[in-house]
């Protein structure tokens, strides 16, 4: 790779790269060798890197207004929407910004499971990235405690309490988690503590992230591997920075929609009522983007088993790459996996809705049936699919369908029509 | 290498790990422990509550170590039907009996064993409580009958120190 020849032109410039090779380190990252075929789909990672600054910048300027007290947390809030100077911006960037950050993660993660991106020799990046979505929803989890009004109030409660399943030393541990023998201002001081603390941790996750996705580089949306530099590479600089730029812009006209025109959308009114330890909201509801997960916990009739289901489904991610037996990676050109990615994606949308609605009839019904497909999907279809599906032929190189010259370019013009 | 300095080392080396091993627990277990309750809240460990106000038929709902602790002045009826029950129809068998010494008077958490959510009073398919969270229903015993909830709800030592005040804790 070019940044090996890497030397700085000025004298002070080499003077200082001899000491701390900073300066090979932005050089590696501006010819990083990307691949030319790159989609929309792949300008999430971007993306999500400006979602996590967001929330840092706009959450270290909340810390400064926020008090983290049971009897002043809730005022505190209020105070910074209505008296801080342009408190209420820096309030709903952040709160919806958690949002943005989870509706970007999500479209992030479904574009590897389509591309086959966790597939060798990407499984280290992969595994990061599970740790980082894990991290972002305890973060987002705590986060939604601190303005203490009764979702958060009771958001805690029912979330803390899930530990209480775990046989034996559950009790110890719930006590433990809350400081106290119920949810209550020890709770929220700690959870303050560990809200502010995660996301410095996501950061340098996402350091080690980025570090081991640039050591065998890309996967593209053909899915081969490719040789780097190449004609099938361009560098990262300026060509992805601009792409990435552009998908940023329309990526903040919906946050900026949501911030200036719906703030309070994605939330719910229940939390404008300060939490109160003698009632119960009608409906206890987690953010959207925890509803797949809460619905499958509701879907399980046993405490145990419905929490250990919970948490097997976002665990089972992390097995993923060992799961899915076929070399192919891109959808692509697997027919049958990409009609089962398609109902996957079907299945997790369900699983929110009814998430969502009181578990009890039909939905709970539904509930079930979509929660026995999401681990049918991962233990079963995957690792089978591997060996009974027919896949297409692959292309040598991202440029061999372009430009043809090779036996396999009937095929490969074959497939881009049936794509189209 | 002769054998007494690799025995000489090798001691070296196992009692520094031990040692070292021991002072990280050290560290470590106040770290860990600084999370449970402190002596304030442990404090709070007791309270008193008038109770001469409560009519058959009503609850009063009380605030107790942060939780909520239902007082329930049951009819002839509810505590007819709490005693009528087949312990085989229970999910978590308790009779009624035992967890109201004085039937007139039902005290238990009013904390569901699930989630943590409080139930709503006079609801529910048995005509005790419901919890709105996730559906579980508990009899005029407050013993769970249907729904995810494992146990029956807890009750926590109480006695009467007179007539009309009931001592939690």
């Amino acid at each position: 790779m070019s940044e090996h020849d890497y030397r700085p032109k000025s004298k002070v410039g080499q003077w200082f790269n001899d000491r701390l090779p900073l300066l090979t380190l932005a050089n590696h990252l501006t010819d990083y060798p990307t691949p030319k075929n790159l989609n929309y789909w792949w300008t999430f990672g971007g993306i999500l890197t400006f979602c996590l600054i967001t929330q840092i910048v706009t959450g270290l300027t909340l810390a400064m207004h926020y008090i983290a007290h049971a009897d002043m947390a809730f005022e505190s809030v209020e105070h910074i929407m209505r008296d801080v100077n342009y408190g209420w911006l820096i309030r709903y960037i952040h709160a919806n910004g958690a949002s943005m950050f989870f509706l970007a993660v999500y479209i992030h993660i479904f574009r590897s499971l389509f591309y086959g991106s966790y597939k060798s020799p990407r499984e280290i990046i992969w595994i990061l990235g599970i740790i980082i979505y894990l991290l972002m929803m305890a973060a987002a989890f705590m986060g939604y405690v601190l303005p203490w009004g009764q979702m958060s109030f009771w958001g805690a409660t029912v979330i803390t309490n899930l530990f209480s399943a775990i046989p034996l030393v559950g009790e110890g541990i719930v006590t433990w988690l809350w400081g106290g023998y119920s949810v209550d201002n020890p709770t929220l001081t700690r959870f303050f503590t560990l809200h502010y603390l995660i996301p410095f941790l996501i950061l340098g996750l996402v350091v080690l992230h980025i570090w081991a996705l640039h050591v065998p580089g890309n996967n593209n949306p053909v899915g081969i591997d490719i040789k780097k530099p190449s004609k099938d590479t361009v560098p990262f600089h300026p060509y992805i920075v601009i792409k990435d730029g552009f998908a940023l812009l329309m990526f903040m006209i919906v946050f900026a929609f949501f911030v200036f025109y719906a703030p309070n959308i994605l939330g719910h009114a229940d939390n404008y009522i300060e939490a109160n330890p003698m009632v119960t909201p009608a409906h206890i509801v987690p953010e959207w983007y925890l509803l797949p997960f809460y619905a499958i916990l509701r879907s399980v009739p046993d405490k145990l088993l419905g929490v250990v289901a919970m948490l097997s489904a976002i665990l089972i991610l992390a097995v993923l790459p060992w799961l899915d037996t076929s070399k192919i990676r891109s959808a692509v050109f697997r027919p049958l996996y990409k009609q089962f990615y398609w109902i996957l994606v079907a299945d997790v949308l369900i699983l929110g809705y009814v998430g969502a609605m009181p578990a009890e009839g039909l939905y709970l019904l539904i509930a079930r049936v979509a929660t026995a497909y999401y681990f049918l999907h991962f233990l079963v279809i995957l690792p089978v699919l591997g060996f009974k599906e027919k896949t297409l032929p692959v292309p040598l190189s991202i440029t061999e369908p372009v430009l043809g010259g090779s036996p396999n370019l009937a095929a490969a013009r074959n497939k881009e029509s049936k794509i189209e | 290498m002769s054998e007494k300095k690799i025995k000489r080392r090798d001691f070296l080396f196992t009692a520094t790990t031990a040692v070292g091993a021991v002072g990280a627990a050290a560290v470590v277990w106040p770290m860990i422990d600084q999370m449970n309750p402190d002596a304030s809240v442990k404090a709070l460990a007791s309270t008193e509550v008038d109770v001469s106000s409560l009519t058959p038929g009503n609850t009063l709902t009380v605030l107790w170590r942060g939780k909520p602790v239902f007082i329930r002045r049951r009819t002839q009826e509810e505590i007819d039907e709490a005693r009528s029950v087949k312990m085989e129809d229970l999910i978590h068998p308790e009779k009624d009996e035992d967890r109201a010494i004085n039937p007139e008077w039902l005290v238990m958490l009013g904390v569901c064993t699930h989630l943590g959510c409080v139930p709503l009073n006079d609801k529910g398919d048995y005509n005790g409580w419901f919890c709105p969270c996730h559906g579980s229903h508990y009899d005029t015993s407050g013993r769970i009958r249907k729904g995810p909830a494992p146990w029956n709800m807890e009750v926590p030592k109480y006695e009467f120190v007179n007539e009309s005040t009931i001592k939690i804790g």
